[in-house]
Formats: C-alpha cells, structure tokens, sequence
C-alpha cells in the first residue's frame, strides 16, 4: 500500500528507517515537527537525500559564509550571480559573461571509475547549462594512489577514459587539470571536474519557480533506478570491507543525450520560452523541485505518475531520489508551451509536463491520485539542519612541523644535482602527463588558445574580438597537510599566478574542498583553518569565490586524505592571441627568474620524491608579491614583452627549467651566480626551491630593457639567470649539462610504462 | 559558393568545419540531418563527432539519416563531400568509401598534432597541396584504425585512391599508414585528422589544413 499523507495521519507511530537513510534522532524528530506528524515515507527520502552532507552542507555552512562575508562590493562588482545558484556568473565584459564551477565526484569513481568520472563531467557541464551559457570547457582535477600500488591502475584507467570518454563525446575541449598520485589518496581517490561556459548578459537564466500556473516540464533522459541514494549513500559514508556493494547506486551516463540535451537548452533559450530551469544531479526530482519552488518563493504540484520511466517498476520514493543523469527541469509559461515542445521535438528530446506552479508555497506530490509528498519546499532545500562542529587542532601537527625537510641531506656536487634533476623529472608527479591528457580533445570547438601542457587553459569566447578567459587550477595537499590556512592561500597563490602566467587577469575563483570526516575534530580544524585561508587570500586579491562544492568523508577508516581545496582562478583577456605560453620556441631568449628564492624545501617535490618526508612547514605566502608579479606578467603579454612564461612551483626553478626545454626542444644555458648571491642560497636551493610568487620568463632581446625597466619601476625582484639556445642541452654552469634527449625519455616514460 | 556542413544529432566539429569555409571565403550552409534537401549546395561537408553517440558502430546509424539520399546520389553525380573523422566513418558505412574504421590499436582516445604526407592531389579538396607535401593537423578519435581487405589495399594504392598517410608513427594502427582516401572519381575524401582545426593561427598547430576549403571554393580539377 502506498504510504500516503492520509495513512501518515492515521498511524503516527510507525517505525521509519530514518537511521539507514542517513538522518540522526534529531533531525527525524525536527522533519515531524515540520510537518506535525510523521512524514511520509516519500517525504522521508526527499528530506533525508536533501539533508545529507553533500546537499545541505550542514557541517560546512557556517564555515562558508566567510566567503560571503569577506567579499567586499568592489569584488561584488563584477559579479552577477554569487554563490548560492547552480554557479556563480562573472562579467567579463563586452556584454559577455562567463559561468565556472568545479564539483566533486570522488566517491562514486572509486566504485565504478569509469561512470563516476563520466557522470562527474556530465553533472558539472549541467549546471553551467542551467545559468543559460554554453558551455565551452572542462577541467578535472584528479588524485590517485601510489603509482605503483595494484589497484591504481584500475582506478586511473576508468577515470581517464571516463573523462574522455563523456567529455569528448559532448564536444567539450578539454583545457587542463592535475594529475597527482599519492599513497593517501588510495583508498579515496579524487575526481574534481571543472566547466565553464558563456553567455551575454540578457540570456541569464535562474532556477526559479515563479508564475502561478506556469508548467513544470521534465525533459532529457528517462527516470530509472540508477543512482538511488546515490547522494546519502555514497558521499556520506566511509567505505569499509566487508559492507554490501555499493556499485547499483553509481549512476551511468550517456553523453549523446547529454549533448543532444546541450543544444536543445540553447536553442530553447534562444526561443525565450524558458521562464526558469534547474537541472537533476544529485538528489534528482527531490532537489529540482524543492529548489526551484523555494528560489521562487512558491508552490509546486506535481503528478509523478507522468514521469516518464525506464523502469516502470520503480516506487514513488524512488522517483524522487533516481539519480539518472541527463535530466533538466524548465518552468515554462504555458502561452509558450507549443513553442517548447516544437523545439524538443527536433532534438528528439522526450519532454512531459510533470506538474504546475502554484502560490501556496506548498509542494504537492501525489501518486495514483493520491497525495504521497506535501511539505513547504524551504524546508526541504535551504532550511536543512546546521551544524558547529567541534573542531581542534591535531596534537600531532607539532611533532609534524618540527621536522622540517631543510635539514635532509641534499645533494652539493654538480653530478649529484643532475641526478637529482633527472630522477624528479620523471617522478609520478613531475613527469609528462601527456599519457592522460592526449586522450582528452583539445581541439573540439575551434577556441582553444592553450591547453595542457601550458599553465593555464585558455578559450576564445568572442570570434569577432578574441576576448576569452584562462582557467587554472591548483592544489598541492601536503602543503595543506602541513598548514591548512597557508597551505589553502598557496593553492590560490599558484592559481592566480599561472592565470597571469598566460597574460590573463584574475577575476573570480571557485573551489572544490576535499577534506576527510567532518565528525573529526582534527579534520575539522583542517577544514575551519583552509577555508578561513583561503577566504582571506581572496579578500587581499580581490577575486571573490563564486560558488564550488564541499567533499567531506574522504577517509579509509581512520585516515583521511590530505586537505585538498582545490582552487580554480578565472581571468579575462581583451585578446586571447596575446596569451603568454609556457615553452620557448626561440634561440637567443634571455630568461629570467622573477621573485625571491628562499631555502623552502618542506612539503617540496623534492622531499618527497628523495626521501618520501614530509614535515616542516610550507613556503611562505606573500599576497603582495603575487598581486604584482601578476600585474607584471599581465602587462609584459598585453605589451608583447615576453615570448613564454612558466610559474614556478613543484620541483621549482629545475622543473620549470626541464618544461621550457622539452616543450619545443629548445635548449638553454643557465647561470645561478647572481641569484645565489642575491638570495643568499646555494645552487641546490636554487633549483629545487619550491618558493612562492615566482615566474620564470623568456624575453626577446629587443624587448629586454623595456621589461627589465618594468620590473624596477614596480620593484620586483628579477635576475637574468640564462638564454635559450640551439643546442640540444639544458646546461647549468658550473653544475652540469643534461641533453634533451634524455631528459625528455625520462620526463616522458613514466606514466606510459606505469599505464599503458 | 556555398558548401554545406551537414548536423546530425552527436555532430561535434560542425561549427568548426563551418569556420573554416568562412575563413577559406566560402559561404557555410548548415544542413539538417532529417532533411533530405541539400539546400543547392556546391559542396559537402560531414563533419566529426560522435553522430547518434556512435552507438552500435561509428556511423552506422548516421548513414540512414533523410539527409545521406539526396547526398548518395549528388555524390555519384560528382558532388564534391568530404568526410573528416565521423564523416569518414560515416561514407565508409554509406559505401561511399571502401574500408572501415575500428578501435585504435592503443585501445585509446588519442588527440595530438600529426604529420601527414599528402598522396593524392588532383581532388577537388587536396587541388592546393604538392604531391608528397608534409602537413600538420590535428588528429583526435577513438575509432580511427583504417581497415580494408589486402585486395581493396592494393587497389587503393594502385589507382592512387590514398590521399594521405600518418607520418612520425601510426597513431591508430591503420593499415599501410593510411590517413585518408578517396572515391576512384576522386570527389568524395575521407580523412581521419581534422584540417577545420589547423586554419587559424594560434587555435590549433598551424594553418596547414586551410587549402583543403580553398582547395573546393577555388574550383576542382577533376569533378
């Protein structure tokens, strides 16, 4: 027998499996006093999906507002649509805007690799779609175990081809991301995956439910049983062996609908026939529904009966919690209605009117007639449980940051730093990525400016002007690891250079905060620490966090990941053909070092890699020094100073070196006299340095004083350390000289060997 | 003139393939896949992408579609079509083509920027390319190993139907390094790598696939 509101009523005292859904005592008891009786048990799984960690963001909320709090109006200025919709919306001028967002999927891809990343990508791309933009890129941010461990190979391959795979098949170019692989990332790997898409400023949609009798319609895909509970089940709860299997609860994806459904949102915004619109992700109809009617301060009827289904068997509760991928939700006038279903119909896309607005500011959700859901939607959607949790700084922190990687023994002579050289350059985190990102399109669309391998991606928006955006993303968890709050700013610092890296300005950020249990109270301490960070990072800056999303429970057992927020900058370019990019192409470029080198060697590549230490603390953080290395970087590309620029940051000044080299083949000679004099530090330090707020860039001798004469005139630190040569060899003077050949076998063997 | 760049559900380089006749100076026309009317063009173009998801086989489903009538018999009439990645897939379905294209031998996507030696110069496409000429382009697909019995090979080469071949390594393992081909007429080419991305500076390796769109709007030797 259906349980509904009228069967609720009469027995008040049913047993309800509040406890398997994921809901405490408490927050059953708060859903009763709601609604002055017991909820139905519809109504339970609506709320208890939507009250789950990864919808509600009860653990994380008061920790958030900081994002809002510390952004000032000159920040909001540009700014259109803040956090709090699908994704935030930045005016990048022109009558253009841009929307970006990156979101976690790192449960389900270590269950099913393949469709976990795949769907990642799918629901992403969705939500920039449901602002009213096309979407125009996809990043991911992806973190594996230990790269010789025998289940990485598993989980890098269906995560690899799963980004492909969807995101190839939508046509969406593939600009950039992190590959990193680290033992803590084992049991609980992450896959981040990032859009961005444009729009003009007339053609913002948002998802709101307004105009009494306007029609609900569901379009796209066909409702099934996939991905049931998938929101509570899986990004709420630890694995540990011996529980069932969680593999039906990953959804599947199919990216020709997905596509099919891209063109056909576009050409229905076109057609104006859109009066609001959300998509379905993680909580499916529960969520579009709830959301949509308390964005618009109303009601919503619904008839669930006319949902369309693949699985005709499914129960009412398990409609409203599928997770079926490829599904929109539009809020159509009903004047407009003939219009809209023209326009489905020529994309083949299946579209039902499922119910209508209404004022009440109830949802009404009835099956076989019968009412099975009648609740006040907020409460559904935005008035979730909140939660302060305890949170105190691990003890062991201490005994970490006392053992600082300065006092490892390091290599001195000139042989020994060649080796030392040669063996990061082929390190798992160092090393090509090449293997991964060349299964990826780079191409599709005709806009890509730059892409992986070079610091930033970069996409065209406007075909008449140039005018485009750069995207960068960053994160380096052992940083984080050693100092949440420092570890979080070095993740802006670095996307905020390499954004300026590629001549862009920084505009906006969105981040994706991957941390372990939050009923850990050192976890949570981790967490306060790296967004309180980063939130005040962004406030010097003066970019402001326009959306992103929470990962919480990345743990096995008892250990977690390493803090990973990853950061995502986004900046503006009048004229993406001026971009910056990171390899040099021409003989007889000086190069230059920009910034301070400090002996900062905690938390490095190098320690790593060497000595598998961590300890110490991470390189200082100075905001100041990269707000006007970025303005220096974003001049010398306007201004065509600078023929390649390439940040500094894992394996420092040696990596960068090795990158510039390999990228086109073009040698260079290198001396490190002046800076070991100017900074103060040995030849070792001077190559393997992971400092902050450095740039290494390569200028045309016509164009050397008119830089250099702009590095003074802002007082920032410069030093000609080399020039670019034709001979075959990367050659530090006084060190040792490594041929390019070499270098780039071991630069390129490692993930080939370890994968393919 | 007017070249048509046809959209079928899952076409993803449509638009680029359209660009890249504005860029050659010709004017695009977007031609619908459940249109069976080619709209008076002079010229075709099927683009890449994954048509209908590439379910059940690349291009099986496409070469049904009410646009490929009209379009069967314009080419056997002469009408110069060219067929880039999931075009080429698709003509070889439609038996426009001989041969098939199958999973890399990788078992991967791949996307880089390849070296092609262009074979066959007097179709309506390659007219502006020298025989044996060294071009850059780039090349991105999961199904792109061309296959085709040893006769059909030998026939191919032997009648100069090879319009291209993978240079500095076969990225795909297609048969005898084989990029691209074309009908005995010479108007219908397929060809695994996608000149429409190398025709602007800076978006993409080059311009080196520009002349395949000059190559059609300046007026084809042999059709």
């Amino acid at each position: 027998m259906t349980d509904t509101v009228a069967v609720a009523e009469q027995t008040p005292d049913v047993e309800q499996p509040y406890d398997s859904l994921g809901l405490t005592e408490d927050e059953y008891g708060r859903i009763r006093e709601i609604l002055g009786r017991r909820p139905t048990s519809a109504e339970l799984a609506m709320y208890s999906v939507m009250w789950s960690e990864h919808c509600s963001y009860k653990s994380s909320k008061v920790h958030l507002r900081q994002f809002g709090e510390k952004t000032t109006d000159e920040m909001r200025a540009k700014l259109l649509v803040g956090i709090g919709e699908n994704a935030g919306v930045v005016d990048v001028g022109d009558g253009w805007a841009v929307t970006f967002k990156v979101e976690s999927h790192n449960h389900p891809s270590f269950v099913e690799p393949y469709q976990g990343a795949a769907t990642g990508v799918g629901g992403i791309v969705r939500d920039i779609l449901a602002m009213g933009a096309r979407p125009v890129a996809v990043m991911d941010q992806l973190r594996f175990g230990d790269i010789d461990h025998p289940d990485t190979a598993r989980v890098v391959h269906g995560v690899v081809a799963g980004v492909g795979g969807y995101g190839n098949c939508l046509g969406l170019p593939n600009i950039g991301g992190e590959v990193v692989f680290d033992p803590v990332y084992q049991g609980n790997p992450l896959v981040n995956a990032l859009c961005v898409g444009a729009l003009r400023h007339e053609d913002l949609h948002v998802s709101a439910a307004s105009g009494e009798g306007n029609l609900v319609v569901l379009f796209g895909a066909r409702t099934g049983g996939d991905g049931i509970g998938g929101v509570s089940v899986l990004a709420s709860e630890t694995f540990e062996s011996g529980g069932p299997s969680k593999r039906p609860s990953v959804q599947v994806g199919d990216p020709f609908a997905e596509k099919v459904l891209i063109e056909c949102c576009l050409e229905l915004y076109a057609a104006g026939v859109v009066a609001g619109i959300q998509d379905l992700g993680g909580a499916g109809l529960s969520c579009a529904t709830s959301e949509m009617a308390s964005n618009g301060g109303t009601g919503m009827r619904v008839r669930l009966d006319d949902v369309p289904l693949r699985d005709p068997s499914l129960a009412p509760e398990e409609i409203l919690m599928s997770e079926s991928q490829e599904r929109m939700m539009a809020v159509v006038r009903p004047a407009d209605a003939e219009r809209f279903f023209e326009i489905t119909r020529k994309w083949d896309v299946e579209a039902t009117v499922i119910g209508e607005v209404t004022a009440d500011e109830r949802l009404v959700i009835t099956w076989h007639g019968d009412v099975v859901v009648d609740v006040p939607p907020r409460t559904v959607a935005h008035q979730g449980p909140v939660y302060n949790r305890p949170f105190a700084r691990p003890a062991e922190l201490d005994v970490l940051q006392a053992d600082p990687a300065e006092a490892l023994p390091r290599p001195t002579t000139g042989d020994e730093l060649r080796a030392t050289l040669l063996r990061l350059a082929s390190s798992p985190n160092l090393s090509s990525r090449a293997w991964v990102t060349d299964q990826y399109d780079r191409y599709v669309l005709g806009n890509t400016a730059l892409a992986m391998p070079d610091d930033a991606g970069v996409v065209r928006i406007d075909e008449a002007t140039g005018r485009g955006v750069a995207l960068a993303t960053d994160c380096n968890g052992r940083f984080v690891r050693l100092d949440p709050y420092a570890g979080a700013q070095l993740a802006l610092a670095e996307a905020y250079r390499n954004v300026a890296t590629a001549g862009a300005t920084p505009l906006a950020v969105t981040d994706c905060l991957n941390f372990g249990s939050p009923e850990d109270p050192g976890v949570m301490w981790q967490f306060d620490e790296a967004v309180r960070g980063l939130a005040d990072a962004c406030r010097t800056l003066g970019v402001p966090v326009t959306g992103g999303n929470v990962s919480f429970y990345n743990q096995t057992a008892e250990s977690p990941i390493h803090p990973t927020p990853v950061v995502g900058v986004l900046g503006v370019m009048d004229d993406v053909t001026r971009r910056t990019p990171s390899g040099w192409q021409g003989v007889g470029l000086a190069l230059y070092l920009l910034g301070t080198t400090r002996e900062e060697l905690s938390g490095s590549e190098w320690a790593w890699v060497e000595h598998g230490h961590l300890g110490g603390r991470p390189p200082a953080v100075d905001l100041d020094a990269e707000r006007r290395l970025g303005e220096i970087l974003v001049n010398a590309s306007r201004d065509g100073l600078v023929d390649a620029a390439h940040d500094l940051s894992d394996g420092g000044l040696a990596q960068a070196l090795v990158e510039g080299c390999l990228r086109h083949g073009v040698g260079a000679r290198v001396w490190l006299d002046g800076l070991c004099e100017r900074d103060g530090v040995d030849a070792f330090v001077a190559l393997f340095s992971e400092s902050a707020a450095r740039v290494l860039v390569a200028v045309p001798r016509s164009e050397e004083v008119r830089f250099t004469d702009m590095c003074t005139a802002r007082q920032f630190p410069h030093v000609r350390i080399g020039v670019t040569d034709d001979s075959g060899v990367l050659e530090v003077q006084g060190q040792f000289e490594v041929g390019l050949d070499e270098l780039r076998a071991a630069w390129e063997q490692t993930l080939p060997t370890a994968f393919a | 003139m007017k070249v048509g760049v046809v959209t079928f559900p899952g076409s993803l380089d449509d638009r680029d393939a359209a660009r890249a006749v504005r860029t050659a100076g010709g004017e695009a026309v977007p031609l619908w896949h459940g249109d069976d009317d080619l709209r008076g063009v002079d010229a075709v173009i099927l683009p890449g992408g994954f048509s209908y998801g590439d379910y059940l086989r690349c291009g099986a489903i496409a070469r049904f579609a009410p646009v490929m009538g009209p379009l069967l018999d314009a080419a056997r009439e002469g009408l110069p079509v060219l067929g880039i990645c999931n075009g080429f897939q698709i003509l070889c379905e439609a038996h426009l083509l001989p041969g098939a294209l199958i999973r890399n031998d990788s078992r991967t996507f791949q996307c880089r920027d390849q070296r092609l030696h262009i074979e066959r110069t007097d179709t309506p496409w390659t007219h502006q390319y020298r025989e044996g000429e060294e071009i850059v382009v780039p090349l991105k697909n999961g199904e792109g190993g061309y296959v085709a019995d040893e006769r059909t090979l030998d026939e191919l080469e032997g009648e100069g139907r090879v319009v291209a071949r993978y240079l500095g390594g076969n990225p795909n393992g297609s048969y005898r390094d084989i990029a691209g081909v074309s009908n005995a007429r010479g108007n219908v080419v397929g060809l695994m790598p996608h000149p429409e991305h190398a025709t602007e500076p800076l978006f993409g390796p080059g311009t080196d696939g520009l002349r395949f769109f000059t190559s059609v709007l300046e007026g084809a030797l042999t059709a």
